[in-house]
């Protein structure tokens, strides 16, 4: 196909394009794509670019884009797509809004665009044109697609194109992204507009004609520096424009060079003083132009897709009805990542597992095999075990995305997140992380600001994911010996830590978002965007994007980190047993050399004295060392060294807490929560004096900081990933940890002083 | 009149747009100028938040930030 194309473009050439050509080969032209929000824009991007392209961030910031290759005909080389995050103006606040301007006039690390893309929605042109505007404005080169061509002729509405392209001065293409309809003649404008850049630089539609206002926006316009404006009087005034409408007293752009900050400020304090509102001059200015013009661009005898999307959200978003159904969907959400990921998980499970064995079987002990099997192996299968909970959340988020109903959640749930300072679309990843923290932090990328993503990161590993309830099965049993009948009231202890975890974290988001992530209040303002069937390829492509990039740049971490866990746990190789454990070991070689007693208790016996140097070596290595230098700390808290190895160990996954306890007290490590052996032996430890070291303090204060405590390296990766920087996983892990020893320590010290043990 | 106080499927004219510069910039690049109509369809659960038709477009806005719009029946 692409061969084709190149060819074609070649033959109808001729002699004038082939040096045009040659110029293009080399540089490869930069197509941005820009619009509204909800305009079908990624869809169209991926029609352009043939679903090639990839999630990249934008320089320097966490901000996600698509970027990919696309054909044009007539162009050699394939050009570069580039997305531009989908906003309602570029006019900017923060940092994130800025971005939209660099990528369009290829600012800050940007490529510069060889043409705009504009991506306007056809049944919402009243609104979207006002972007277009400020796109031509800044002189750039601009090719407008009108989407959503097949909604408006399912409503019997006229799309005007020729008049638009008119009236606007740039090519205008009718398109339907979801169909596929009208990407070719699309190609062949943007070559077009390519090829001759003044076919899609009309200059401003709006023309201001107050001298006093002119007046106002040349002084600015002076200090706009040479780099912005690239020598185009047209883009110096837009940008002039732009600076009075962003630049604030509590702006957070970056870049702004300090005289176009303050000829800006005051130009608009002046205006402001002579009683003059310069955003609503700009504002009224763009929309009066869009509003002459609008009837012609669609003439709409037939009826509004409003009122389908109107009857969906009558029940959708009913007060009782829509709170419901709500729910409903939640529970399915849950239910799935919960129980119906189960099967795939134990397949990853188990295929890594015989992978292990098959290894372990199949090479000669030493290093290199228990790197591969116990490092590797097991680090990419811990990897990789996450994948079936992070496809199906995002299946589900793809599908509220797609469909319009994520805009709803929001809606429904403001009014109860917002008591604690969260934002309504939180719900969704604080109620994943009841099962697991990972595709939690990566649903928090539904909320468009990055305060509120942080916030809810922060707090969503405090929620009880499904690693921890091995820990509290345990403990819950080593407190109610079988017999006891302490059934209901361990049900009971379950559910407590359930409910405990959930205030602790509404408590930690009311508490971070008054403090350490306190920001302006900042109002709601949403869009509830029309209902609309999402495309399959677009889910699947959302589950597969999310899933790629949590192997990618969270699944090193998580490798290393297993691989180091391994190295703690079997270093150094070479220790010293105990005189006493060596005597019986050798013992029983001569034994089995002699075969003189019965062979399967013989078999037994070795088994037992295997787990028994297991348990020595392990108390021996690094990690054990560790549980000896630790011990200090944590022993105010009720645990003894031993215990110490178990939450090293329990960094890797909280749940390897009880296999890692298994080894400590001389099991092997194939034991469960809910095995007796273990249990059994959990309650039979006792410390050097003779007392138990489970007491029924210790299973709370142990509960309760595996409640707390940032006990997963897996939440460190995937929040490093998802923030960009270490500064917010190490600030997580820290006051978790302080979290969880405060609370241990008032735990069992509290207790001990009201006379518990 | 305030536009939180106008009653469901009512349409009215905005008359003042008061809050701070990012809100009533956002707002007005929505197409919610002073002058501009807006009907008010739906309220949510519990009141928080109220759902508006402006240039044939939804949005929504929280009932305690509505109250700085002022507002007259159409």
């Amino acid at each position: 196909m692409t061969g084709e194309r190149t060819k074609a473009a070649s033959c109808h050439g001729g002699a004038g394009a082939t040096t045009a050509q040659v110029e293009i080969a080399l540089r490869v032209p930069v197509v941005a794509v820009a619009g509204n929000p909800n305009t079908g824009k990624t869809t169209l991007f991926n029609r352009l670019t043939g679903n090639r392209a990839k999630v990249a961030n934008y320089p320097g910031i966490t901000v996600e884009r698509l970027e990919g290759r696309a054909f044009l005909p007539g162009v050699a080389t394939s050009v570069r797509c580039v997305d531009v995050p989908g906003q309602y103006s570029l006019s900017a606040r923060s940092r994130e809004e800025q971005i939209a301007l660099d990528c369009v006039l290829g600012l800050a690390g940007e490529p510069r665009p060889d043409v705009v893309l504009v991506v306007v929605d056809g049944t919402q042109l009243g609104r979207n044109l006002y972007l277009l505007l400020q796109v031509i404005e800044l002189d750039v080169p601009v090719v407008v697609a009108v989407n959503m061509t097949d909604e408006l002729e399912r409503d019997g509405r006229v799309l005007d194109a020729a008049r638009m392209e008119r009236d606007l001065g740039v090519p205008v293409v009718p398109v339907s992204a979801l169909a596929g309809t009208g990407v070719e003649v699309l190609r062949q404008r943007l070559a077009d507009v390519i090829a001759e850049p003044a076919r899609g630089r009309p200059g401003w539609r709006w023309i201001p004609t107050d001298t006093g206002f002119l007046a106002r926006v040349d002084r600015v316009a002076a200090d706009v520096p040479e780099a912005w404006h690239g020598g185009s009087d047209r883009a110096r005034r837009a940008l002039a424009l732009w600076a009075l409408l962003s630049i604030g007293e509590d702006d957070e752009l970056e870049g702004v060079p300090e005289a176009l900050r303050r000829t800006s400020l005051r130009a608009y304090a002046e205006a402001e003083e002579d009683g003059e509102d310069l955003d609503e001059t700009v504002i009224r200015g763009r929309f009066s132009w869009i509003d002459a013009r609008i009837d012609d661009f669609v003439r709409e005898p037939g009826r509004r897709r409003v009122s389908v999307t109107d009857r969906i959200d009558r029940v959708l978003l009913h007060p009782l009805l829509g709170f419901v159904l709500f729910l409903g969907l939640m529970t399915i959400v849950f239910q799935s990542l919960f129980s119906w990921s189960d099967p795939a998980i134990g397949l990853v499970e188990d295929a890594f597992g015989h992978l292990g064995a098959f290894l372990e079987a199949s090479l000669p002990a030493g290093f290199l095999r228990d790197l591969l099997v116990e490092g590797i192996v097991a680090g990419v299968g811990g990897v990789l075990v996450f994948l079936p909970q992070i496809a199906l959340l995002f299946l589900f988020i793809a599908l509220m995305e797609g469909t319009g109903y994520m805009a709803r959640v929001a809606f429904l749930m403001d009014r109860v997140m917002r008591a604690v300072g969260l934002h309504g679309r939180a719900f969704v990843p604080m109620l994943s992380g009841f099962a697991c923290a990972i595709p939690a932090v990566m649903a928090t990328r539904t909320m468009e600001r990055r305060r509120d993503r942080l916030l809810t990161m922060m707090v969503v590993p405090l929620m009880t994911c499904s690693a921890r309830l091995p820990v509290y099965v345990l403990m819950i049993a080593a407190l109610y010996p079988p017999g006891s009948g302490g059934r209901f009231r361990q049900g009971l202890l379950m559910a407590g830590m359930y409910l405990f975890s959930t205030v602790t974290a509404l408590v930690a988001a009311f508490v971070l978002g008054r403090t350490v992530l306190r920001g302006p209040k900042v109002p709601l303002i949403l869009e509830m965007p029309p209902y609309r069937m999402p495309r399959v390829s677009a889910v699947l492509r959302t589950m597969w994007d999310r899933s790629a990039v949590f192997v990618r740049e969270a699944g090193t971490v998580i490798l290393v980190c297993t691989i180091g866990r391994w190295f703690l746990l079997s270093f150094p190789r070479e220790t010293k047993l105990p005189t006493e454990l060596e005597q019986r070991v050798a013992a029983l070689e001569t034994e089995r050399a002699q075969g003189s007693s019965d062979e399967t208790l013989l078999e037994e016996r070795a088994a037992r004295l295997d787990a028994e140097v297991e348990s020595a070596r392990l108390k021996q290595s690094y990690a054990g060392r560790l549980g000896h230098a630790i011990e200090p700390v944590i022993a105010p808290l009720g645990f003894d060294w031993e215990i110490g190895i178990g939450l090293i160990g329990a960094f890797a996954a909280r749940e390897v807490f009880v296999s890692t306890m298994a080894v400590v007290y001389g099991l092997d490590e194939d034991q469960d929560a809910e095995s007796d052996t273990l249990r059994e032996r959990i309650r039979a430890q006792e410390r050097p004096d003779g007392r138990p070291v489970f007491t029924p303090l210790v299973c709370f204060s142990l509960m309760v900081f595996f409640a707390l405590a940032c006990q997963c390296m897996s939440t460190i990766a995937v929040v490093k990933r998802e923030t960009g920087t270490w500064r917010w996983p190490l600030f997580l892990f820290g006051y978790m940890s302080v979290l969880a020893w405060v609370a241990s320590f008032v735990v069992f010290q509290g207790g001990r002083l009201l006379g518990f043990e | 009149m305030h536009l939180a106080d106008v009653p469901i499927d009512r349409s009215a004219r905005l008359v003042v747009l008061a809050g701070d510069r990012a809100f009533r910039r956002r707002l007005m690049e929505l197409g919610l100028l002073p002058g501009a109509e807006v009907r008010v369809v739906r309220r949510a659960a519990l009141g928080g938040v109220l759902e508006l038709e402006v240039r044939c477009c939804r949005i929504s806005l929280r009932t305690s930030e509505a109250v700085r719009l002022e507002v007259e029946l159409v």
